[in-house]
C-alpha cells in the first residue's frame, strides 16, 4: 500500500506503567484551566475579567503579535482565577464550570463546500487554531502563512503513549471531516506517518491523504523524524504539523457547530495502580482523576510523557497539546556509591549496568532523579544512536551554547524541536539540558529572522 | 550510613559562599557525590535520566585497566627477578612489583587531583571525573625505574599545560597521559628510553649477559645490520608467546597484550571505547606495516604487521588511549579516519625513525591535533548535503 520507511536509529525506554486498552469515563472536572506558557513565544492579552460568564469557545485571550489568534474557554462557567508568576507573566487562567456545557454556536457545515478563507476564520474563531503548530520552530501556525504540506503522525512512539488504534476507533466520521477541512489550508498535500505494527484502523481509511508507514523504534513517531524523512524542511520553507485528536475535534467543530475539548487520555506510569484510557477534557483539573489512583505521594505527575511533558502539581491542568497523563516516583534520594553497584535492577540503554543483560522484554521503574551531576561534553556518538535525522547533534548544541546563528542554520535547526532531541537529552551521559538549550536556539532564530 | 549522610548535610552551609569552609566546597562536594548520587531530580527537559553518568563511565574505564595493571606489577617483579638471576616464587614477585609501582600511582593521584581540586575552586566549578582514568593511564606508560619527582613533574605539566588551561575536562586537545609521557621523554630522555629504564633493579646487580631492552629496541638496533646478519626472528630475542602475554621489559602496563585484550572486551561490551576507532586503528597499522614489508629494505622493515600489534605500547595505545573521546575525532566518519592515520603514523615512525622506539604515542598527539580539522570535513559535508538538498528543490 504505503511506502515503509525503516529508522534504525532510537530508543524504546523500557519504562513501566503502560495503559491496558480499558477506558473509564468520570465526572467532568470541576475546574478548568487554559496556560499561556503552553505555547511557545505567547504573549497573552487577557479578553476577560475574574467573575465574567463564558462558554465553550469563548475567547480567554488572544495573541499580542497576531490578535486573530484567539485562546478559547474548553468549558462554560466562570472565569475563578488568572494566576500570575514573576513579573506578573499570566500562568493560569481558571474556569469554574458551569453545572450544564453550554458551547458558542459556530458555523456547521460539510468543509467540502468551504473555502479555505471561511475554514481558517472558523478555526480562529472556535479558538482550535491554536493546535496547528508551524514548522521551523514547533510555534503556533501563522494564518497567513501557505504551508507546503501537512503533516500528521498517526502514532505516538514515545515512553507509555496511548495507542491511537484504542482512542480514535469511534471517532472515523469526525477524523475524515477534520482531514477535509485541513486539506483546504495547504497548497500541498497532507501526508500521515503510519506504523507499521498496527493496524491503523481509521487511519489507513483516511481520503485525499499520502501515507507513509515507519518502521522503527522511538521517536519514529515524532513529526519531525517523518517529515525529515519524507520531504525535509529547507530554509524559507514552511509545513504546519497538527495531532489527532485536534484533527478530530476539527471534525466535531464542522459536524456539531461546537467545540467539544473531550478527548480520550491515558494515564500511565509505574506510580498509577491500574494504567488506563479515561475520558477527558482539554484543560480539565487533574485532582478528580487521580483521587485515589495513584501508588504513593511523593510523585512526580507529567502533563504529556516522560521525555516532553510538563510537571504540574497533584490539583494542576492537563496541557493544551497533551493527551495522557505521567506519574513517576520523584526520586528525590541519595544513594550511597549509586555510581558504582552493578545495577542489575537499573535499565539504561548504555551497557554500563548489568540490566542490559535482561530481556528486552523488562519494564522497570525510573524516576525523576538526575542520576549524577551535570558535566562537559566528554563521550562521542551517542546523541547520533538515539536521533534518525542527517543531522549532527552535539555540533548544533555547541553551536547553540556559542550563539552561532549561522551555524545553527547550516546545522539543520530548522528541522528539529525539542521533542526530536528529548532522547538525546535523556541518554546523556554529561546531562547536558538539551531541549531547553534548543529552545534557546529557536528563539533567538526566531527573534533574527525578526 | 544515614549518620554519614547527616553528617554531610549539616556540614552544607558552612561551604556555601560566607561560610568558613567555603575555600574546600569543590573538594567536599567530589568527596560528597563520590559517596552518594545526589538526590537532584530534573527539573526541565526530560523527566527521566539514564542511571549512567561521567563517574560511571570513568569507573567502567579504570576496571578495564585493572588486568593490564596487575599484570604490569606482577611483571616489574618478575623481570626484576629473572635480571638478578633469583628464584621465581608468585607473592614475593608480584609483592615486589606492587611495592615499586604504587608509589607512582600514588603521586600520580596526589599532584593531579590535588591540582584539579583547586582549579575547580578557582573556577567554581565541580571537579570532574576525567582524571580519574588519566591518573592511571600516567603510571602506566612510564617506566617503573622513574623517579618519583619526575612522575609528579610531569603530571603537574599535564594537568596545568595540556587540561586545565584549555578549560578542565572535556576541552583539552591532547591526551593529557600521553602529554605527560612525552613531556618526560623529551624533557629526561635518559630516563624514559634506552635498555636500563624497564627493568627495577633495586639494590642488586644485573646478571651477566642479561640485556634488558625492549623487543622494540632490539629490532630497531638490528634494522642497523645488513639483513643477511640478522637472524629470522628480525633480532628479537623473545618469543612469541612472552610478547604476547607480557613477559618482557617494558613500560608498566604496555606488556601483557592479553590483559590489555580484557579491558579491550570490557570497553567494547559496555559501549565505552568506540570499536571504529579500535578497528581502525588496527587496520591502519596492518596496512602501513604490509607496505613496509613489500618494500623492506632492512630486517625491522620486514618485521610481519601481525607482530607489530603485540610489540611495544601498540596494543596499549589502541585500546586505552585511542579511544579518548575527548581528544580525539568525535564524528562517526571522522573516527575511523582519525583511528586509521594513527595506526598508520604509529608503525611508521616506530620502524622509519631511529630516534623513537616507540612510535604510537607521538602518532596519538599527532592526530590529536588533526581530530578537530577532521571533524570539521565532517561537518562540512553534512552541511553541503542540506545545501544542496535546498539548491535541488528550488
Amino acid at each position: 500500500m504505503s511506502k515503509v520507511i525503516k529508522l534504525k536509529k532510537g530508543l524504546d525506554i523500557q519504562i513501566k506503567g503502560q495503559p491496558a486498552n480499558i477506558l473509564e469515563h468520570i465526572s467532568r472536572p470541576e475546574t478548568f484551566a487554559i496556560k499561556p506558557a503552553d505555547f511557545h513565544g505567547l504573549v497573552p492579552k487577557l479578553t476577560v475579567a475574574v467573575g465574567d460568564k463564558v462558554k465553550a469557545g469563548t475567547p480567554l485571550f488572544f495573541d499580542k503579535y497576531h490578535p486573530e489568534v484567539q485562546y478559547v474557554s474548553p468549558v462554560s462557567g466562570e472565569v475563578t482565577a488568572i494566576n500570575r508568576g514573576e513579573r506578573r507573566r499570566i500562568l493560569e487562567v481558571v474556569v469554574k464550570a458551569a453545572r450544564e456545557n453550554l458551547s458558542e454556536e459556530f458555523l456547521k457545515a460539510d468543509p467540502q463546500n468551504l473555502s479555505s478563507d471561511v475554514i481558517k476564520v472558523e478555526l480562529l474563531k472556535s479558538g482550535i487554531w491554536p493546535a496547528i503548530k508551524s514548522r521551523p520552530f514547533g510555534i503556533v501556525a501563522h494564518p497567513t502563512d501557505r504551508p507546503k504540506a501537512i503533516f500528521i503522525s498517526c502514532f505516538d512512539s514515545s515512553p507509555l503513549a496511548p495507542d491511537f488504534d484504542f482512542v480514535f476507533k469511534d471517532d472515523a466520521n469526525a477524523w475524515q471531516t477534520g482531514i477535509n477541512a485541513l486539506s483546504k489550508l495547504t497548497t500541498g498535500k497532507i501526508n500521515l506517518g503510519l506504523s507499521d505494527k498496527k493496524e491503523n484502523s481509521i487511519f489507513s481509511q483516511t481520503k485525499g491523504v499520502e501515507f507513509t508507514s515507519f518502521n522503527g523504534p522511538h521517536p519514529a513517531g515524532n513529526v519531525g523524524i517523518q517529515i525529515h524523512a519524507v520531504s525535509p524542511l529547507n530554509k524559507g520553507e514552511i509545513v504546519w504539523t497538527i495531532q489527532p485528536q485536534d484533527v478530530v475535534m476539527i471534525g466535531r467543530l464542522f459536524l456539531t457547530g461546537k467545540y467539544d475539548s473531550s478527548r480520550i487520555i491515558a494515564l500511565s506510569g509505574s506510580e498509577v495502580l491500574e494504567p488506563k484510557y479515561f475520558q477527558f477534557w482539554r484543560g480539565g483539573s487533574l485532582t478528580g482523576l487521580l483521587k485515589g489512583k495513584l501508588s504513593k505521594e511523593n510523585v512526580r505527575i507529567i502533563s504529556g510523557n516522560v521525555l516532553t511533558g510538563t510537571s504540574v502539581p497533584a490539583n494542576g491542568y492537563l496541557g493544551f497539546y497533551d493527551a495522557m497523563v505521567s506519574v513517576i516516583p520523584e526520586g528525590n534520594y541519595y544513594e550511597m556509591f549509586g555510581w558504582a553497584l552493578p545495577g542489575f535492577g537499573k535499565f539504561s540503554p548504555s551497557h554500563t549496568f548489568f540490566s542490559w543483560l535482561g530481556s528486552k522484554k523488562n519494564k522497570y521503574v525510573l524516576d525523576a532523579n538526575m542520576h549524577g551531576e551535570e558535566r562537559a561534553f566528554v563521550l562521542s556518538g551517542e546523541y547520533e544512536k538515539v536521533l534518525p535525522m542527517d543531522i549532527l547533534p552535539v555540533y548544533l548544541i555547541k553551536a547553540i551554547l556559542a550563539n552561532d546563528i549561522d551555524a545553527m542554520e547550516q546545522l539543520g535547526i530548522y528541522e528539529v524541536i525539542e521533542e526530536d532531541l528529548a532522547l538525546c537529552e535523556y541518554i546523556c551521559t554529561s546531562k547536558i539540558m538539551v531541549q531547553s538549550v534548543l529552545r534557546k536556539g529557536i528563539n533567538s532564530m526566531i527573534k533574527e529572522l525578526g | 550510613m544515614k549518620a554519614l549522610r547527616n553528617w554531610f548535610n549539616k556540614q552544607k552551609p558552612h561551604l556555601e559562599k560566607g561560610g568558613k569552609f567555603h575555600m574546600f566546597k569543590s573538594g567536599f562536594g567530589a568527596i560528597e557525590t563520590f559517596l552518594f548520587v545526589p538526590n537532584h531530580t530534573t527539573k526541565q527537559g526530560t523527566h527521566i535520566r539514564d542511571y549512567v553518568d561521567l563517574k560511571r563511565t570513568m569507573s567502567i574505564v579504570i576496571v578495564a585497566l585493572i588486568p593490564a595493571l596487575l599484570f604490569g606489577m606482577y611483571n616489574v617483579g618478575y623481570q626484576h627477578f629473572i635480571a638478578t638471576g633469583q628464584e621465581l616464587s608468585f607473592w614475593p614477585v608480584f609483592g615486589f612489583g606492587f611495592l615499586k609501582v604504587l608509589p607512582i600511582i600514588i603521586v600520580s593521584y596526589v599532584v593531579g587531583l590535588g591540582i584539579e581540586i583547586a582549579a575547580a575552586q578557582m573556577r567554581g566549578h565541580e571537579v570532574n571525573e576525567g582524571y580519574l582514568v588519566t591518573g592511571m593511564l600516567i603510571p602506566m606508560v612510564l617506566p617503573v625505574t622513574t623517579p618519583l619527582w619526575m612522575v609528579a613533574i610531569a603530571v603537574a605539566f599535564s594537568v596545568v599545560f595540556a587540561k586545565e588551561v584549555f578549560g578542565g575536562t572535556g576541552m583539552n586537545i591532547w591526551n593529557p597521559a600521553l602529554v605527560a609521557r612525552a613531556f618526560l621523554f623529551f624533557a629526561y630522555p635518559s630516563q624514559m628510553s634506552g635498555d636500563s629504564v624497564w627493568i627495577s633493579l633495586g639494590d642488586k646487580a644485573m646478571i651477566d649477559g642479561f640485556s634488558g631492552a625492549t623487543p622494540l629496541s632490539q629490532a630497531a638496533a638490528a634494522a642497523t645490520k645488513p639483513i643477511a646478519e640478522v637472524a629470522a626472528n628480525h633480532g628479537i630475542s623473545y618469543s612469541l608467546m612472552d610478547m604476547f602475554l607480557g613477559f618482557i621489559p617494558g613500560s608498566i602496563g604496555e606488556t601483557s597484550k592479553l590483559a590489555i585484550l580484557i579491558g579491550a572486551a570490557i570497553l567494547l561490551i559496555t559501549r565505552i571505547g568506540s570499536w571504529k576507532i579500535m578497528l581502525s586503528t588496527v587496520l591502519g597499522g596492518l596496512f602501513m606495516g604490509t607496505i613496509l614489508n613489500v618494500f623492506a629494505v632492512n630486517s625491522y622493515m620486514a618485521v610481519p604487521v601481525w607482530q607489530h600489534l603485540i610489540m611495544g605500547g601498540f596494543a596499549f595505545g589502541v585500546v586505552f588511549m585511542v579511544t579518548d573521546p575527548v581528544s580525539g575525532a568525535q564524528t562517526n566518519r571522522g573516527k575511523w579516519i582519525y583511528g586509521f592515520l594513527i595506526g598508520v603514523f604509529g608503525i611508521m615512525i616506530r620502524v622509519v625513525n631511529p630516534a623513537y622506539p616507540e612510535g604510537i604515542m607521538l602518532a596519538i598527539l599527532i592526530m590529536n591535533m588533526f581530530a578537530p580539522l577532521i571533524d570539521y570535513y565532517v561537518v562540512q559535508g553534512n552541511i553541503k548535503r542540506r545545501l544542496k538538498r535546498a539548491i535541488v528543490k528550488a
